[in-house]
């Protein structure tokens, strides 16, 4: 709609009707599962900007870029700035020999990319949506994981890092819409990563671009223009390896990543109202390796927890959370732990807000476990 | 250097034969894609799809029979002598003799591993035989500093440049020397960082676009160097051959592509690998500088690389090489290749064969030069087998790592969860110790 108002194309009294056509047709798309939760806390002192996450990724890119002359960023439409923006007038900047599309082929890409980082310099590799992850499954796997084992450190592709897209978008269906992390969680060697909003966005790109392994950045699209955080300007780096405890409680655990922190931030809102139930929100933030001492020590504190992910249960990463859990907090757990998460199935579309672990049905858990 | 020229159009029907053919980056091709010209004339096509074309008004298929074969370039005979005296590299005298010897050694080598995986003294092994040729002359033509992404059957590179029997037979029993995987990998996986020579994994082709990525950053920092990587028939059926040309041409980086056409993928032949004119006429089809070598003559293999090299650097653009030659041992240790394959054929192209194998072609090269004879022959043929046989020995004497390097180098720092199921295991073997072959590891 802003659009259409920039252009003047509508006038107000038709911009009105349209809205008044929209509020009360019934098959509206149901895209919004969460309500955005800015982070406040800011991670360094001094001056911040508003960004939304898009445009804080971009920020890192773009301080990357200026700062580490040997940094190549490149993928399926990167040159003109991404298909999500990411990438916006980074190749004006830097130029075509550092910012630049390739061929469609994500095999490619990240055989390429491993090659850059072998060679010594950095590689920032976009594959366009996580669900086109797979064709570079090998080179990942196979490659860019076992590289530096395999050769006793002789040579490594630590600098390489890969960003995609992921998670609900409302309307992604089968293949824009997949949360592969679990896959890549199986592969000794790799880091994997997902921000929950712009600051997280920018501290945690930063550190695996710098990192001495090879990381996986997965960055849920639903927050690149629905989240909007006050980002500091100057540059800093988060932890990698560490999850981040949101909201302290007492009650029960909720841990989840990505879109689904603010799920979950909700969730614990409704469960005060609701049920008088006290949540301690954890964002774990690195799939791999995970924080296991803070989630194990908040379980030790709160008795109960529920995982939550889009991705669906089995072989999801909540199984390999609730197996250590159940190792290492058995005589502390007062009820079975919960999962919520996606169906055994393929990620449909028109079905999206049955499939989803929303709100209600992680209250539900919520419930269950309190009761048990 | 052959060139696709006027020849090649005889294929194509009169009224179109002023198509230029463009197989090699020989011209500066204007794109009308990316630059935009107002043309509102509709005698020519405008589809950005395209470099330049022009229509034709019947209906013509161009047939993939009549596309002119690629020849194969050499420069000796199988007796040993050039056949253009203008083809002649000229090498100076101990380069000769270093390439020959190292072939020489490599086929020793191969010869006594291949026989010492037989006795269960090694657990795997893949020999080079008849592919040796390809390997030196192609080292030989190579700055030191260009670097190699290997397949697995191109030890001889290493060893050109410095890799020793020792160093082998460290890897292949995965002792406390082997710096190379810390007897991690299978052997026969060699690399050396200091011999510019990138560690070998076992997926196949995964290493083409990868040395694609290293030389395009070579070009970026604008170091004076190249990559080249290898491959064999069958990996060039991979989708990382496909994606490695691709992305070499469209960006503009400067490696070698070389592709040992052995007529083999352990049972599989090329005629159940491919249905073209082999690897080498893929090449054009993706904008790539093209030729066809014979494997089994060193000074074509080094002379085509040679000129790689320097076109690669010049331009900034990837040449494809595909060189003949034949498969001799079989595909590795754990293959009988007589199950597919008919002894009389491997025969012909054993190095006392009818074709012959590299190493006897140059040799009969330096013996008319009298840069050897039979004499200094028997003798470096004793002291090769003696080295790798003491090499062999004092492999198999020593400890294998300690079984803590398992865990090693996963990560650039040990993570929390390893050092912990690294903690488990050290708890586990303090019961459990007799049940495991401690002793053959360092403490």
């Amino acid at each position: 709609m802003r659009t259409l108002r920039g252009n003047q194309l509508l006038n107000q009294k038709v911009f009105e009707n349209l809205t008044l056509v929209f509020k009360n047709y019934k098959n509206v798309r149901f895209s919004s599962h969460f309500t955005y939760v800015p982070d406040e806390k800011s991670p360094v002192s001094g001056e911040t900007a508003k960004m939304n996450m898009f445009q804080a990724i971009n920020n890192s890119l773009d301080y990357t870029l200026k700062t580490d002359q040997n940094a190549l960023l490149f993928g399926e439409d990167v040159g003109f700035g991404g298909v999500f923006r990411c990438s916006l007038d980074l190749q004006k900047k830097y130029g075509k020999g550092r910012v630049f599309n390739t061929p469609l082929c994500e095999q490619g890409i990240v055989g390429f990319g491993i090659g850059v980082a072998t060679a010594g310099a950095t590689a920032i590799a976009e594959i366009q949506f996580a669900d086109y992850i797979f064709p570079a499954f090998d080179q990942i796997v196979n490659e860019a994981a076992k590289f530096r084992y395999r050769s006793a450190s002789q040579f490594h592709c630590g600098s390489l890092t890969i960003r995609a897209p992921c998670m609900a978008v409302g309307h992604g269906a089968l293949y824009h819409s997949q949360s592969p992390e679990a896959y890549f969680a199986h592969t000794p060697g790799l880091k994997i990563v997902i921000p929950r909003g712009p600051i997280a966005a920018k501290g945690l790109l930063n550190a695996c671009i710098k990192d001495q392994d090879p990381c996986i950045f997965f960055e849920p699209k639903a927050l690149y223009r629905a989240a909007v955080e006050n980002v500091p300007v100057e540059n800093y780096e988060l932890s990698l390896g560490k999850a981040e405890i949101l909201v302290e409680g007492t009650d029960i655990t909720l841990l989840g990543w990505g879109t689904q922190v603010h799920v979950l931030r909700e969730v614990g809102i409704l469960a005060k109202e609701k049920l008088n139930v006290s949540c301690e929100v954890i964002d774990l933030q690195t799939i791999l390796p995970w924080d296991k001492k803070t989630i194990v020590e908040s379980v030790k504190k709160t008795h109960r927890i529920i995982i939550a992910h889009e991705a669906p249960l089995t072989g999801g990463f909540g199984a390999e959370i609730a197996a250590t859990i159940q190792n290492e907090c058995f005589l502390h757990l007062e009820a079975p732990v919960q999962r919520v998460t996606g169906f055994d199935t393929p990620f449909p579309h028109i079905y999206e807000p049955f499939y989803l672990p929303n709100k209600w049905r992680c209250l539900e858990a919520i419930e269950n476990a309190i009761n048990y | 250097m052959w060139n696709i020229t006027k020849n090649t159009l005889s294929c194509i029907p009169k009224n179109v034969r002023s198509i230029k053919f463009r197989y090699g980056p020989t011209k500066n091709l204007k794109t009308t894609s990316t630059d935009f010209v107002q043309n509102n004339s509709t005698t020519e096509p405008l589809h950005p799809g395209l470099k330049e074309m022009k229509w034709v008004n019947e209906l013509n298929y161009f047939k993939e029979q009549k596309y002119d074969i690629l020849p194969i370039y050499r420069v000796l005979n199988h007796s040993g002598e050039i056949i253009q005296e203008t083809e002649n590299p000229n090498l100076p005298k101990n380069t000769l003799v270093k390439m020959y010897q190292k072939m020489v050694l490599l086929a020793n080598m191969d010869i006594i591993l291949f026989e010492s995986q037989r006795q269960g003294r090694i657990s795997f092994y893949m020999t080079n035989t008849g592919e040796e040729g390809v390997q030196i002359g192609c080292v030989a033509a190579l700055n030191f500093d260009d670097l190699v992404f290997a397949q697995y059957r191109e030890t001889g590179i290493l060893m050109y440049r410095g890799y020793t029997v020792q160093n082998c037979l460290d890897q292949c029993t995965g002792n406390i020397d082997d710096k190379c995987t810390k007897g991690r990998q299978m052997p026969v996986h060699y690399g050396s960082k200091e011999l510019n020579y990138v560690v070998v994994s076992s997926p196949l082709a995964t290493q083409i676009p990868q040395a694609v990525g290293a030389a395009y950053t070579f070009k970026i920092q604008k170091l004076d160097k190249i990559s080249c990587v290898f491959c064999g028939d069958g990996s060039a059926s991979e989708g990382d051959f496909h994606a490695g040309l691709n992305f070499a041409a469209t960006l503009n980086a400067p490696v070698i592509f070389v592709c040992r056409n052995n007529g083999y993928a352990i049972s599989t032949k090329v005629n159940e690998q491919y249905a073209g004119d082999g690897i080498a006429a893929r090449a054009p089809g993706y904008g790539i500088h093209v030729i066809r070598v014979d494997g089994n003559d060193i000074f074509a293999v080094y002379n085509v690389i040679k000129y790689a090299r320097e076109y690669a650097l010049k331009h900034n653009k990837p040449v494809f090489i595909e060189a003949m030659t034949y498969r001799v041992g079989h595909h590795s240790t754990s293959d009988d290749s007589l199950a597919y394959r008919d002894a009389n054929e491997i025969e012909q192209w054993s190095e006392k064969g009818i074709v012959g194998g590299p190493i006897k072609r140059l040799r009969k090269y330096l013996e008319k030069k009298n840069f050897w004879d039979d004499e200094t022959e028997k003798k470096y043929q004793t002291e090769c087998r003696k080295n790798i046989l003491s090499a062999l020995t004092k492999a198999e004497n020593k400890l294998k790592p300690n079984w803590r390097e398992m865990f090693g180098d996963v990560y650039h720092k040990m993570p929390e969860h390893l050092r912990e199921q690294m903690k488990e295991m050290e708890n586990h073997l303090k019961k459990y110790e007799k049940y495991y072959p401690v002793d053959q590891h360092a403490k």
